[in-house]
C-alpha cells in the first residue's frame, strides 16, 4: 500500500491570493493513499523542506506530491530533499499550481478547483512512480566556442586560462568580429583595435586555444559532456600552415575591384585578401566569386609571387570531427538591412550611411585614412544629421520591436568625436528617447550636449530627400516645440537596429536550443541562469542572447566560460534516468521511433528470441542508448505497437493523470 | 486569349479616357481580353474608408461579385478604384460582421466573402504577363528616356490589404519602365501624397505638395513622370506649376507596343 504525502505551497501570496491553499490540502488529504496533506507559506525554504523531510521520515512515505511552482523552478530542490532522507528522488511529483493556475486565473473558486484537480492528477501519477537510478557519463575535457568576436574571444581565453583545451570556430577568415570594425569605444573613447587586437594575438599564441577560421559548424551530435561536432573548414585556397601573411599576393592580384566587406563596401579589396592588418590568423584567403583563376582558369599571379608555395587552387572544403564536453554560442549580431526604409533614402544616396559605415569612414584604417569625407564626392560634411531608432522599437513588421540598446551611446560618441575633430561641423541627433543607463553613460551623453553643443532634437525624421546639388533635405518634426524642420544636411547617419546573425537559427536547430521570436537565443532563466541555454552543456555568450555593448558582452563571455569550466572540471556527470526503453517482445522493428528521434539515440539490433514452439528466431528490434536519449518522448508517441515507453513518464502514468483530471 | 473582368471606374469614362483607352488596346495586344461587367457602378470613392459604414462599400462588393460569378480575376487600373475595391475585398474576407451585414443587405444568389482575386493592371503586367515577356513585345522602346514613376499614396497603401509591393521602397513601376526600354529615375518623393482632394479647398496646399513631387523628380533628371491615378495626374499637371510632362503609364505602354504615337519622339 502506497503512503503518499501532499504539500501545498502558498508561495507567499503568489499562489495563496488566488488559490484557497487550505481547501486544496484538505481535499487532497482524502485521495486514496494520501496519509498526510499539509500547506506551508514557502515550501522551498529551508524550514519548508524540513517539513517535507520530517513527514517522509515520520510517516514512512513512499511518494510525495508538491503543489507549488513549475517543476523547472524547484523540482530539483525537492528531489534533493527527498533523497537526503532516503526517498528515491523520482518518487517526487510536482503539481504546478502557480504558472498553470494561480497566475492565470482571477477567481478564487475556479483557481482552487483547478488546483485540486492538478493535485489529484499528480497523486494518481505518483501511485505508479517507480524508483529510478541515474547513471553517469564521462565529460570530454575540451570546449567549443562558436563565433570569434569579442564574446567568443573572451570566453575562449578564460576557458584556456583554467587549463582546458578550447576551439574557436569563426565563419570569417579572421577572428575579431564587429569590434574589429569599430573605431573608438564609449564611454572612455579608447581605440577599439588597441584593446581588441592584443586579445586576438593572445588567442593565437595560447597553446590551449585552436582557431578554426573560415569554418562553420555543420553538425552536432551527442549530449552534455560528450558532444560530437562536425566542423566544415571552407576552402580558402591557401595552405594555412604555409602562408606567412606577407601580403605580396594581395598587392599583385590584378582583380582589385571587389567590395571590401571589412570597410562596409566603402572601398575595394583584391580577390585574394587579408581582411585587415591585424587579422588573426594572418593568412590570405581567395574569394572564389571574384578570382579569375578559379572562375576562368586564367591568371595564377598569386601562385607565382608566393615564395612559400601556399596557394592551392584545388583546395576543397574539409570536414573534421571533434569531441567536446561543452559548447559556447557566441554568434553575435549584425545591423539590419535598410532596404525597407526608403523614406531615409539609404538606397538612393551614397551620403546616407549606417553608423557602422561611419565607424569605417572615421577609422584610420578605413577608406579615407581617418578623415571624415562624404562617400559621394570626398568633401568634408559640414552639417550631419543622426537618426536614431531606425528599425528599433518598431511596431510594424518592417523593424524590430526591441530597443537595440547600444545606439544611443554610439551616436553620442560619433557626435562628440565629430565635434571634437571638426568644430566647424554642425551635428543634429533626432531621438525618441535617449537611453543611457550604465556606468558613466549618462555623463557621457550630457557631455555631448553641454560641452560639445550637439543639437539633440526629440522627434523623428519623416523624409530624407537627396538633391542634385549634393545637399540632403532632411524633413523632421521637433516634438518639444511642435515645429516642422528642414535641415540641409551633407551627411545622414542612420542608427540601424541590430539583429542576431543569420547563422544563429540553423545553429539553434543543430544544438536543440531555444530562440525567441527575434532569433535571440533564450537563456535557461532570465534572471537566475542568464548564460546557460535550456539545453544542458550549451552556454550563451554575447549579443546572440540579446543586444549588448562591449563591457556587458565581455562580462557575459567570462560568465559563460565560468559555467563551461564548472562542467569541464567534473570527470563525469549524472545522466537523466527518465529515458525511453523498448519492450523487445512487443517491438516489430518498424523504425518509426528511429525516424522521429531528434538525438539519434535509437538503433536497431538483430536479436535471438526463443519462440513458443521452441524454435529460435532472429528479430530486428529497437535499442535505446540511454546516454544519448534526452527523454523527449517522441518515440513513445510514434511507436504503433506500444513497445516504446518512457521512464518516469510511462503511458500508464500519463493516462492515470488524464483519468484523474477527467473524473 | 485569356479573358479578365475589367473595372474602369467613372473617372476613366470622363476625365481620364487616356488611362482607359490605352489600357484596353495594350491588353489586347498582349493577349488579354478585358470585359466590363454589365451595370457597374462607382467604386464608392473616398467614402468607403469610413470604417463603420457598409452602405459605401456595397457598390465595390457588387463589382467583386460580378467577377466572381464569371469566375474571373478582376482587373482595375485607377489607383483610387483599386484601393477601394481591394481594401473592401480584404475587409470582407476577414471581418465576419461586415460580411454578414453586406450579404444580408445585398441578398446575392450566393453570399460574397472575398473570393475574387483583384489585380491592379500593373500587377497583371508583372504577375500574369511578366515584365520579361512584355519587354519582348515592345517595338518602340523608350531608349535613353529618363522616366520617373509616381506612386502616390493610394496605389500601395495600406500595404497589408493591397499586398502589391513594398510601400516605402517599391519596384513595380520601375520594372515596368525598364520593360518598355526606359531608364527609371528614383527620387525621394515618389510615394508621397500629391495633395489629393485638398485642391478643392486649398489650392496653395495642393500646389506645395504636387510641386515638391515634381521638383524632386526633375531635380533627379527625369524627362517625364508617369502615374496610375487620375487625381495625381490632375494635381501634378494643374497645380504643381512645373513643366515636366505627366502621363498615364498606359499611354507609354501603348506607345511602346506601337499602338499610339507621340511622346517618345
Amino acid at each position: 500500500m502506497q503512503r503518499i504525502g501532499v504539500f501545498v505551497c502558498h508561495c507567499g501570496t503568489n499562489i495563496a491570493a488566488t488559490v484557497d491553499v487550505k481547501a486544496v490540502a484538505e481535499a487532497l488529504g482524502h485521495e486514496p493513499g494520501v496519509v498526510i496533506s499539509q500547506d506551508y507559506q514557502y515550501m522551498c525554504s529551508e524550514s519548508g523542506q524540513n517539513l517535507v523531510k520530517d513527514a517522509i521520515k515520520e510517516h514512512n512515505l513512499t511518494g510525495i506530491v508538491i503543489c507549488s511552482c513549475s517543476p523547472r523552478m524547484h523540482e530539483n530542490t525537492f528531489r534533493k530533499a527527498a533523497a537526503s532522507v532516503g526517498l528515491n528522488p523520482y518518487l517526487v511529483e510536482i503539481a504546478n499550481i502557480r504558472e498553470q493556475c494561480s497566475w492565470i486565473h482571477k477567481e478564487i473558486a475556479t483557481a482552487t478547483e483547478k488546483a485540486i484537480i492538478l493535485g489529484k492528477a499528480a497523486v494518481a501519477k505518483v501511485h505508479l512512480n517507480a524508483p529510478l537510478t541515474a547513471g553517469e557519463s564521462p565529460v570530454v575535457k575540451r570546449a567549443l566556442v562558436i563565433g570569434g568576436g569579442i564574446a567568443g574571444i573572451q570566453t575562449a581565453l578564460d576557458i584556456a586560462e583554467a587549463g582546458f583545451d578550447v576551439d574557436i570556430v569563426e565563419k570569417e577568415p579572421t577572428i575579431g568580429g564587429k569590434m574589429a570594425q569599430i573605431d573608438k569605444t564609449f564611454p572612455t573613447l579608447d581605440c577599439a583595435a588597441c584593446i581588441l587586437t592584443p586579445k586576438m594575438v593572445e588567442c593565437s599564441q595560447n597553446e590551449k586555444i585552436h582557431i578554426h577560421s573560415f569554418s562553420e559548424v555543420s553538425d552536432v551530435k551527442g549530449f552534455v559532456g560528450n558532444f560530437t561536432v562536425t566542423i566544415k573548414k571552407k576552402a580558402r585556397f591557401v595552405d594555412e600552415t604555409k602562408c606567412t601573411g606577407c601580403g605580396l599576393c594581395t598587392e599583385k592580384c590584378p582583380m582589385k575591384k571587389v567590395p571590401n566587406e571589412f570597410n562596409m563596401g566603402l572601398d575595394n579589396r583584391t580577390a585574394i585578401y587579408i581582411p585587415f592588418a591585424q587579422a588573426v590568423p594572418k593568412v590570405a584567403t581567395i574569394d572564389p566569386n571574384h578570382c579569375m583563376m578559379l572562375k576562368t582558369g586564367k591568371c595564377g599571379v598569386c601562385s607565382k609571387v608566393c615564395s612559400v608555395g601556399a596557394i592551392d587552387y584545388k583546395q576543397q572544403d574539409q570536414f573534421i570531427e571533434e569531441k567536446y564536453g561543452a559548447i559556447v554560442v557566441a554568434t553575435g549580431f549584425n545591423p539590419i538591412k535598410l532596404d525597407k526604409y526608403d523614406e531615409f533614402a539609404y538606397n538612393q544616396c551614397a551620403d546616407v550611411v549606417t553608423s557602422l559605415e561611419l565607424e569605417r569612414l572615421m577609422n584610420a584604417a578605413g577608406p579615407n585614412g581617418g578623415t571624415l569625407l562624404r562617400p559621394s564626392d570626398k568633401t568634408h560634411p559640414h552639417k550631419i544629421v543622426f537618426v536614431q531608432c531606425v528599425g528599433s522599437r518598431c511596431d510594424d513588421s518592417k523593424g524590430k520591436p526591441y530597443c537595440s540598446k547600444i545606439c544611443c551611446m554610439y551616436t553620442a560618441k560619433h557626435a562628440m568625436l565629430i565635434r571634437e575633430k571638426y568644430p566647424d561641423t554642425e551635428v543634429y541627433v533626432f531621438y525618441i528617447d535617449v537611453r543611457t543607463p550604465g556606468k558613466n553613460f549618462d555623463e557621457f551623453y550630457r557631455r555631448a550636449v553641454e560641452q560639445y553643443n550637439v543639437h539633440y532634437i526629440k522627434g523623428m525624421v519623416g523624409k530624407v530627400t537627396p538633391k542634385s546639388d549634393g545637399k540632403i533635405d532632411v524633413q523632421a518634426s521637433d516634438l518639444l516645440s511642435n515645429e516642422q524642420l528642414h535641415i540641409d544636411a551633407d551627411l545622414v547617419v542612420l542608427a540601424a537596429a541590430i539583429e542576431p546573425d543569420k547563422t544563429a537559427r540553423p545553429l539553434a536547430t543543430m544544438l536543440t536550443t531555444q530562440m525567441d521570436t527575434n532569433d535571440f537565443f533564450t537563456e535557461a532563466h532570465p534572471k537566475l541562469r542568464p548564460v546557460e541555454s535550456a539545453t544542458a552543456g550549451i552556454f550563451l555568450s554575447g549579443a546572440c542572447q540579446g543586444p549588448k555593448d562591449i563591457p556587458e558582452t565581455v562580462a557575459q563571455g567570462s560568465a559563460a566560460a565560468a559555467k563551461a569550466i564548472g562542467l569541464l572540471c567534473k570527470n563525469s556527470i549524472t545522466c537523466n534516468p527518465c529515458v525511453a526503453h523498448s519492450d523487445e517482445l512487443m517491438c516489430n522493428g518498424c523504425s518509426s521511433c528511429e525516424k522521429v528521434c531528434p538525438y539519434g539515440a535509437i538503433t536497431y539490433i538483430d536479436k535471438e528470441f526463443r519462440m513458443p514452439d521452441r524454435t529460435t528466431a532472429i528479430r530486428r528490434v529497437a535499442s535505446v542508448n540511454p546516454a544519448v536519449c534526452q527523454g523527449c518522448g517522441a518515440c513513445t508517441v510514434a511507436c504503433p505497437s506500444g513497445a516504446m515507453d518512457l521512464n518516469g513518464f510511462s503511458n500508464s502514468q500519463i493516462m492515470a493523470e488524464v483519468d484523474a483530471i477527467c473524473k | 486569349m485569356e479573358t479578365f473582368t475589367y473595372y474602369p471606374g467613372c473617372t476613366l469614362r470622363t476625365k481620364a479616357k487616356d488611362l482607359d483607352t490605352y489600357a484596353r488596346s495594350s491588353a489586347e495586344a498582349l493577349g488579354i481580353a478585358l470585359e466590363e461587367p454589365s451595370d457597374w457602378q462607382c467604386c464608392g470613392g473616398a467614402y468607403t474608408t469610413a470604417k463603420d459604414e457598409i452602405a459605401t462599400k456595397l457598390s465595390a462588393v457588387r463589382t467583386l461579385n460580378a467577377a466572381k460569378e464569371l469566375d474571373r480575376p478582376l482587373i482595375t487600373v485607377c489607383s483610387a478604384c483599386h484601393n477601394v475595391i481591394k481594401q473592401t475585398n480584404y475587409d470582407i474576407s476577414r471581418d465576419e460582421e461586415m460580411a454578414s451585414k453586406v450579404n444580408n443587405y445585398l441578398k446575392l444568389a450566393e453570399p460574397y466573402n472575398g473570393e475574387t482575386k483583384v489585380y491592379h493592371y500593373l500587377e497583371m503586367l508583372r504577375d500574369v504577363i511578366g515584365f520579361d515577356n512584355l519587354a519582348s513585345k515592345v517595338t518602340n522602346p523608350f531608349k535613353g528616356k529618363k522616366i520617373a514613376a509616381y506612386y502616390g499614396c493610394l496605389l500601395l497603401r495600406p500595404s497589408k490589404a493591397l499586398a502589391m509591393d513594398d510601400p516605402e521602397n517599391p519596384t513595380i513601376m520601375e520594372d515596368f519602365i525598364k520593360a518598355i526600354g526606359g531608364t527609371p529615375v528614383i527620387y525621394a518623393q515618389r510615394n508621397e501624397c500629391c495633395g489629393g482632394y485638398i485642391t478643392m479647398e486649398d489650392k496653395a496646399q495642393a500646389a506645395k505638395r504636387s510641386g515638391a513631387v515634381m521638383d524632386s523628380a526633375k531635380d533627379q533628371g527625369a524627362d517625364m513622370i508617369i502615374t496610375a491615378c487620375p487625381l495625381c495626374l490632375y494635381n501634378l499637371k494643374k497645380n504643381s506649376g512645373s513643366d515636366l510632362p505627366v502621363y498615364y503609364f498606359t499611354e507609354l505602354l501603348a506607345e511602346a507596343l506601337g499602338l499610339k504615337e507621340d511622346n517618345n519622339g
